[in-house]
């Protein structure tokens, strides 16, 4: 039986995103198990270069003007070729914006399994976070053919990566034309703010800042820390702060030496934005917070009350 | 311009979620649930459009504890048709198993647009909206948190990571996974949902077999070990603050 | 800008004018002197584009669609000071003011921080968004066990009903915990509803919310049915308010009274238990919805005086001139909302009154009251020493341990 196992690798804007050498390092992971063979799906024009440090035993290319960047269906189209060519064991795919668009469709026309928000493989089996990261499934991956859908924090980006491309095999794409979903362009977001990727000490705030004038408290205390702002997805959605200071899957992964979250709750859509901290103080009122389970230090106070005293603290200082 | 939302009722995190005897699944007794917040979105996404361009907006739920109020606040919010899938959606469905239930209900409607939440917080056999854009042969684009409907096409802003946004045109029909709407889900007064209760037609629709396959195999659930969790520090804002600064000297960033 | 209830379509209904005299004595708007009484009365007057006695007149001039394109009416926190001094007693507050914010919330027009309040008194029965099946968490670990109806099932002297914030909010749950110490210390038989309890739904109808209170009143009043017990007590006067004045227009009638006014009763058995002496200078603030709102302004007093050592001083706005905390009608859900336009807490008003009255200690009688007072004497200069404490507080210190 053939135990390939795909990774759907994701490229934007002629960079391949970190989840890319997450999924190929849990895909060797799992290889280990079944005894199977990595092989890295890449789709493109032009891209050969992308393959260059990814980590499999296999990569199979698919070259095509209209897979310069991602759509929907060009994407769902060839992969659908390729699958029912090759029928690999297993199909891995992110579990974002990109992969997202894709592996339910491939499930429902192939027929193929699917387990959504993978986070590692456990022996054969995989472990899946769902409820917000309140609940993990444990399970068999069905037979013959079954799709992942992947969420970071299982594996780490370097682990998936390689000195040198893998062996490099092409498959023709099907005739792709009038495609119902087209890319226009892309809209930059705004850059003349400051980078919160680069930034040593963040102050970070979510829902429990309850309104956009305590904000001011958070910033007062991130002038005192020499810090910088920024929030999760609730904070912004309201317009408090620009999408440049959101902080998540849907924004930036940080990698500060201090992450301050406060009145931030740690669903995983922000937490997989923070894993690589080196120390997270998480203040919460709320002891169930999954915060509490990442952080490296956690208190139970009220925030603003919190921000104000250490503002005082910290000018004595 | 025809509409359809598909709104789904999904665990309330705020209760403490329980596995049930078997091992393998949520114990539903328990749980509250609550309209899926990207659903939710999606639903104002559609009234967003219904009051630009006059679209006739249904909105399908499937029968789970709670949808009768969600349906009736869709009606006061702007929705035109309401309805309700009846089947044992509590014991025998996923994801799977609800978008085929739903795709030749929804097909029948002829909808212009589809509009779903992209994801749901107890997807673990895919999500409902692209499985349903499948069994309908619609093209999907999910993650959308912008959309303008123009000269018959769809006109989306799609979201990747990083603040960067892609500009996409989906021909229709189509169906759309709603990340964000244009503006947050507007509030009804209670007042308003009481009187739709009594005037609004809740349309019920009963579901052939359900069969929720397509999913893994689950072995298990289970509440992850909170071992690695965080030191916390004890006592008032004062001591808290305190401590805080002691950790501050010790990293280096004070 | 989000906060803002300014919105560029405003809708405004027939049902507002027949709602306006539907209310206690409500046609007594239609004799207003405009001696703009109540506009100086008011807390937030100033800021108001259209304060109480400007709405009426624009009411006057069918022109109120300007009122409520404005924000004017979410500055209002149901205070009643303007009821309190309206010549012609129009009942301001009830009619006026609830029946505009009901209009704006027809319309969708609403600060977010209330639309949250909302959703989860729907969703959970308390607007603080907490699970209904911690609501007497609060009463863990006290001995002897607090008698919860459900599960002593017998008839009591006493139906405690404690309230949202008394149940949920760490720093009033102790008012709960010293009530309790209060009630074994007077032996008094009574029981709470725990679970079973749901918001008494006053501050949502004051802040406009009508059919999110009628929802909160019918589930109380289904679960006060299946008991027996001989009167309602309660420590919250918004509790108070509603279970006194407003659940009887829904068929829900039983009696009710303010721990205050149930305490003076015992005042004899209480005075000999009371043995620790606090030589302290007591100022008491009259709640709105106590005061104003229910003209209990004695028995809190009594109270107070017959604590052993304690000094009872008056602020300079006292009884029915008594300044609003901030916190009813919605105020505990409009702080963003109103800080952004005022810039300064109500709350911090009263606290410096406490100040310069020279009182050591702040009493209150109301859930709402010492987070906000406690908030505020923060910020304000002077008020570091100011210890704020509910009066059943008071009166569980004096009985020692």
């Amino acid at each position: 039986m053939n135990q390939e196992i795909y990774v759907v690798i994701e490229h934007l804007q002629g960079k391949v995103s970190d989840i890319s050498y997450i999924m190929l390092s849990a895909a060797q992971n799992l290889a280990n198990s079944i005894n199977g063979k990595v092989v890295a799906i890449l789709l493109g024009q032009n891209a050969q270069i992308l393959a260059n440090d990814l980590l499999a035993d296999n990569l199979i290319y698919i070259d095509h003007p209209e897979l310069t960047e991602f759509t929907s269906v060009a994407y769902q189209d060839t992969l659908t070729n390729l699958i029912q060519a090759n029928q690999p064991r297993v199909i891995i795919f992110g579990n974002t914006s990109i992969g997202s668009d894709v592996a339910s469709v491939l499930s429902a026309r192939l027929g193929l399994p699917m387990i959504n928000a993978c986070h590692h493989f456990e022996n054969s089996q995989f472990v899946s976070q769902i409820c917000g990261g309140k609940i993990m499934v444990e399970g068999i991956i069905p037979e013959p053919t079954a799709i992942i859908t992947m969420i970071p924090g299982g594996y780490k980006p370097e682990e998936g990566k390689s000195d040198h491309p893998p062996e490099t095999m092409s498959f023709d794409p099907p005739p792709i034309e009038d495609l119902p979903v087209k890319l226009i362009g892309y809209l930059e977001p705004d850059t003349g703010d400051v980078d919160i990727s680069n930034e040593k000490i963040l102050v970070s705030v979510g829902r429990g800042i309850q309104t956009e004038d305590n904000l001011e408290l958070a910033t007062e205390l991130a002038e005192v820390l020499g810090a910088t702002v920024c929030a999760s997805r609730p904070v912004v959605d309201q317009g408090w702060l620009p999408t440049s200071r959101m902080v998540g899957k849907s924004g930036k992964i940080v990698k500060p030496k201090l992450y301050l979250a406060m009145g931030i709750s740690g669903a995983p859509e922000h937490v997989e934005g923070i894993t690589d901290s080196e120390v997270i103080v998480a203040i919460n009122t709320d002891p169930t917070a999954p915060i509490f389970d990442i952080a490296t230090y956690g208190a139970e106070v009220d925030l603003l009350d919190l921000a104000e005293i250490l503002v005082e603290k910290i000018e004595d200082e | 311009m025809n509409i359809v939302v598909i709104v789904k009722l999904v665990p309330d995190l705020v209760e403490e979620i329980e596995i049930s005897e078997s091992g393998t699944s949520l114990d539903m007794e328990w749980l509250r649930l609550i309209i899926n917040e990207f659903d939710d979105h999606a639903l104002e996404q559609a009234i967003l459009i219904k009051e630009e361009t006059g679209a006739n907006v249904t909105v399908i739920s499937p029968e789970l504890e709670g949808v009768d109020d969600i349906l009736y606040t869709a009606s006061a919010r702007g929705a035109d048709r309401i309805i309700k899938l009846l089947g044992d959606f509590e014991n025998n469905s996923n994801c799977h198993a609800l978008a085929k239930a739903l795709s030749t209900l929804t097909s029948d409607l002829q909808p212009d647009l589809v509009l779903t939440g992209v994801q749901a917080n107890d997807d673990l056999d895919g999500s409902v909206g692209p499985l349903l854009a499948e069994y309908l042969g619609y093209p999907y684009v999910g993650y959308v948190a912008g959309l303008k409907i123009e000269n018959g096409k769809s006109r989306i802003k799609k979201e990747y990571p990083g603040g960067l946004v892609a500009e996409m045109e989906a021909s229709l029909p189509a169906l759309i996974g709603i990340q964000a709407a244009e503006s947050p889900p507007r509030y009804v007064a209670i007042s308003k949902v009481r009187q739709a209760m009594k005037t609004a037609d809740l349309e019920e629709i009963e579901v052939s077999e359900l069969q929720a396959s397509g999913g893994p195999i689950v072995e298990r659930m289970y509440q992850p070990e909170t071992g690695d969790r965080a030191t916390m520090i004890d006592g008032d804002e004062e001591e808290v603050a305190a401590r805080l600064i002691e950790i501050f000297k010790e990293l280096g960033v004070l | 800008m989000v906060t803002s209830a300014v919105t560029d379509k405003s809708s405004f209904s027939e049902t507002f004018y027949d709602n306006l005299f539907e209310v206690e004595e409500g046609e007594r708007i239609r004799t207003c002197l405009q001696c703009a009484t109540c506009s100086g009365a008011c807390p937030f007057g100033y800021l108001m584009e259209y304060p109480p006695g400007k709405m009426i007149s624009m009411l006057r001039a069918d022109m109120f669609e300007k009122v409520i394109e404005t924000d004017s009416v979410w500055m209002c926190i149901s205070c009643y000071a303007c009821t309190e001094v309206c010549p012609k007693q129009i009942p301001l507050t009830p009619g006026l003011m609830t029946q505009a914010k009901e209009q704006l919330l027809l319309a969708g027009n609403i600060p977010t921080e209330l639309q949250s309040a909302f959703e989860f008194s729907q969703r959970y029965g308390n607007p603080l968004g907490e699970s209904p099946r911690k609501r007497a968490d609060w009463m863990k670990g006290i001995t002897p066990e607090v008698p919860i109806m459900k599960t002593i099932a017998k008839p009591v002297e006493v139906l405690w009903f404690v309230g949202d914030y008394p149940s949920y909010h760490p720093r009033v749950q102790l008012t709960s915990k010293a009530m309790v110490k209060v009630f074994n210390a007077l032996d008094i038989d009574y029981g709470i509803l725990g679970r079973e309890e749901n918001s008494d739904g006053d501050s949502q109808r004051l802040a406009g919310e009508r059919g999110l209170f009628e929802i909160l009143a019918e589930k109380n009043g289904k679960t006060f049915d299946k008991y027996e017990f001989g009167e309602i007590i309660t420590t919250d006067p918004h509790a108070y308010n509603a279970i006194k004045n407003e659940y009887p227009k829904l068929g829900i009638s039983y009696p009710v009274r303010h721990y205050t006014e149930f305490l003076v009763d015992y005042i004899d058995q209480l005075k000999p238990l009371m043995v620790v002496d606090n030589e302290a200078k007591v100022t008491y603030h009259d709640p709105c919805y106590l005061g104003r709102a229910n003209k209990v302004y004695d028995a809190p007093r009594t109270l107070i005086e017959s604590i052993p050592g304690v000094e009872l001083i008056e602020m300079s706005h006292n009884r029915e001139t008594s300044l609003c905390c901030g916190g009813g009608g919605g105020g505990m859900w409009l702080d963003g909302f109103q800080w952004e336009k005022a810039h300064v807490r109500l709350s911090e008003w009263r606290i410096r009154e406490a100040v310069t009255a020279g009182a050591d200690i702040l009493a209150v009688a109301c859930p709402y009251e010492p987070p906000r007072f406690e908030d505020a004497a923060k910020m304000v200069q002077g008020a570091g020493n100011l210890i704020v404490k509910d009066v059943i507080e008071l009166i569980a210190d004096a009985l020692g341990d």
